[in-house]
This record gives C-alpha cells, structure tokens and sequence, in this order.
C-alpha cells in the first residue's frame, strides 16, 4: 500500500473528503519528520517507536572497486515494533500456512 | 522529548480548524489503524517522503541462549522492518 492508497482507505472511514483527509495525512507524517528531526523519538503505544541513532565516522569501502572511502558521522532513524504488532503480524504469517 | 499520539492529536487539531476534537483523534486512531492492519495482512507499506515499512519472512535458524549457551532452534518469523526514505534522512542529518 503506499500514500495515496491509505488516504483514500482513510477518507472512507472517517468520512471526510479525500482532499481534506490528504492534508491531515500529511500533517501527521510532517509531525513525525519534525520530532525526529528534533532528534526527538516517537512512542505509539500497539505500534512501534522511533529513535534516532547516532552513528560514529568510520572508514568503508566501496564494495564495487574495494576502494577505502571516509564515511562522515551521521544520523538515522531507528524503528521498533511495538509488541502488539509484531505478535500479529507473526501470528498472521502462520495463521496462512 | 517524545512526541506521542496525544502529541499527533493535538497538531491535526490545531492545523486543521475545520475539524472536531473527536474528528481529530478518530483520524490519527484510524490512520494508525490502516498501517497496521496493511503490515498485518502481510503487505508493505510506503509512506512517500518518510519510509517504507517492509514485511519480511525469516527463514528458521539455530540460535543460542545467550545466558545458557545451549543451541536451540528459532522458529521462522515474520517481521517488519522499516527503511528511512532519502528525504527523512537528508532532513535529519540537515
């Protein structure tokens, strides 16, 4: 499923135009960027939460030409599945087989 | 500081002036709600400019008990994974 897909799911059900429920999607993902741009985690208790990692310099290497390159600090979101969810999605899978 | 479904609430709520409180909360509620029931049903999820949650199946493996160092056998399992979009990324090391 991708954006536009779950705004049009989510118009049916709340019963607002897909306009209107395009704009309030948007608002929640924009809330998330922020708060990790913040260097701030997200907790949504059934869900998951989000942390960001820092992670050090270290030295790499291109895996094509084996060439040593330099890769700076950076940053990255982290996810964790709630334990809700992951129990139901595990479930789900061996539900099928 | 951690920003949480209340927090979410709050901010369509005051961007979005046309709405209810109880409008407000349904929408985060039921948005939240689609994500996981999509990862449930076993289907990933893109959310264009932030990530896409990816389901993945793992195949079983021998593992360890760390504490007891006794071999054991670890089921297949289902997962869900999530991987940043370019632009979260950029935005976050900006």
């Amino acid at each position: 499923m991708n954006k536009s897909e779950l705004i049009e799911a989510l118009a049916e059900k709340i019963d607002l135009p897909v306009r209107e429920t395009a704009a309030i999607t948007k608002t929640i993902i924009d809330s998330m960027s922020n708060a990790l741009v913040e260097g701030d985690s997200i907790e949504i208790r059934g869900f998951g939460s989000f942390t960001v990692k820092q992670y050090g310099a270290y030295t790499g290497r291109n895996p094509k030409s084996g060439e040593k390159i330099s890769v700076a600090p950076k940053k990255l979101p982290f996810f964790k599945v709630g334990k809700d969810l992951r129990e139901r999605v595990d479930a789900e899978a061996k539900k099928k087989k | 500081m951690t920003l949480t479904k209340a927090n979410l609430v709050q901010e369509v709520y005051q961007q979005h002036p046309g709405l209810t409180k109880a409008q407000a909360t349904d929408s985060v509620e039921t948005f939240i709600t689609l994500v996981k029931d999509s990862l449930i049903s076993g289907e990933d999820l893109l959310l264009s400019g932030f990530g896409k949650f990816n389901v993945k199946d793992k195949r079983p493996r021998r593992g360890r008990n760390p504490q007891t160092g006794d071999e054991l056998i670890l089921d297949a399992r289902r997962v869900i994974t999530f991987k940043p979009s370019g632009i979260l990324r950029n935005k976050i090391n900006g």
